[in-house]
């Protein structure tokens, strides 16, 4: 875990970056490094975080211009080659968009902004990104979204049950998603994505830990 | 090179519920509208483009919608396109 490197991207317009970093160093004392969204040179880090904010703006649709970022195009290589990434709210958003992720994210069912603590149950311990030892585990976990409802057809929803990359689902869905989806691993497993922020909840007095695991995990192989 | 003024129609699929449609639904009906039976709301992108014909504008159009307008999981797209 040394020289171990977790790269936090930076998109004009994040706005979670420092608090992912935050996190990562003063939390769990993992080295972080800042990635320009124009750098496409990825060989110093060891895994990386797409943080929330609004990318671009949330032109067009969230994420659908950080997609074609440098950075975004060089990720493809990073995510075979197996090591791991976590898109946390508009990087779960950009992931989908992508294509890293299946299915969108798109307005919530009330049209509001949800500012707020929800509870979630781990579904599947793929990729090792949640400490589920017991069969359903709910964890507490805070949301800031206004497009956060997950969106896929029934045939995609099938793939995501039969291989069990549904991550986390909503105890109570604030958001209309479909089967209260709160986050999704891709088919091997070393990639997240996610709309909780588990690097608000690294410490007691900020209310939780329940984050910890996950931010943890980017270090797992 | 020929010009062209393309008209791209972005829509939420009709499986996908339109929950700002919804509301301006509703806020028509406040107004006093009547027979409103569905209120859905997209997005038009006008674009003005060169290229050697209609064939090349619409492989042009087609990549740009696929790929970047439209958000094919969620949204149906359709243009028209008007030699300038």
């Amino acid at each position: 875990m040394d020289n171990f490197t977790v790269g936090v991207v930076v998109f004009p317009g994040s706005n979670c970056d420092r608090d992912v970093s935050w996190a990562l160093e003063g939390c769990l004392d993992i080295r972080t490094k800042y990635l320009w969204h124009e750098s496409s040179d990825l060989s110093d880090v060891d895994a990386i975080v797409l943080p929330g904010g609004f990318s671009y703006g949330d032109y067009l649709r969230c994420g659908a211009i950080a997609r074609f970022s440098p950075l975004i195009n060089a990720l493809d290589e990073f995510v075979k080659s197996g090591k791991r990434v976590l898109g946390i709210c508009n990087g779960f958003q950009i992931l989908t968009e992508s294509g890293f992720l299946p299915g969108a994210l798109i307005a919530n069912k009330n049209l509001n902004f949800i500012c707020d603590d929800v509870e979630l149950d781990i579904v599947s311990s793929k990729g090792g990104w949640f400490n589920n030892v017991d069969e359903k585990q709910t964890i507490k976990l805070p949301i800031a979204h206004g497009e956060g409802r997950y969106h896929c057809d029934s045939d995609t929803l099938k793939k995501l049950l039969d291989n069990e990359l549904i991550a986390l689902r909503y105890k109570n869905n604030p958001n209309g998603s479909s089967f209260d989806i709160a986050g999704i691993t891709n088919e091997k497993g070393n990639v997240l994505g996610l709309m909780p922020h588990p690097e608000r909840a690294c410490d007691e007095t900020i209310g939780g830990t329940d984050g910890l695991h996950t931010l943890k995990s980017l270090i797992l192989k | 090179m020929d010009q062209f003024a393309v008209k791209v129609f972005v829509r939420l699929r009709p499986s996908v519920l339109d929950p700002a449609g919804e509301a301006t639904k509703s806020a028509s009906i406040k107004l006093g509208a009547e027979g409103i039976k569905s209120l859905r709301i997209g997005k038009m992108i006008e674009v003005k483009i060169e290229g050697n014909g209609e064939n090349e504008v619409r492989e042009k159009i087609d990549l740009l919608c696929d790929r970047l307008f439209a958000n094919t999981v969620i949204e149906d797209y359709e243009y028209s396109l008007e030699k300038l």
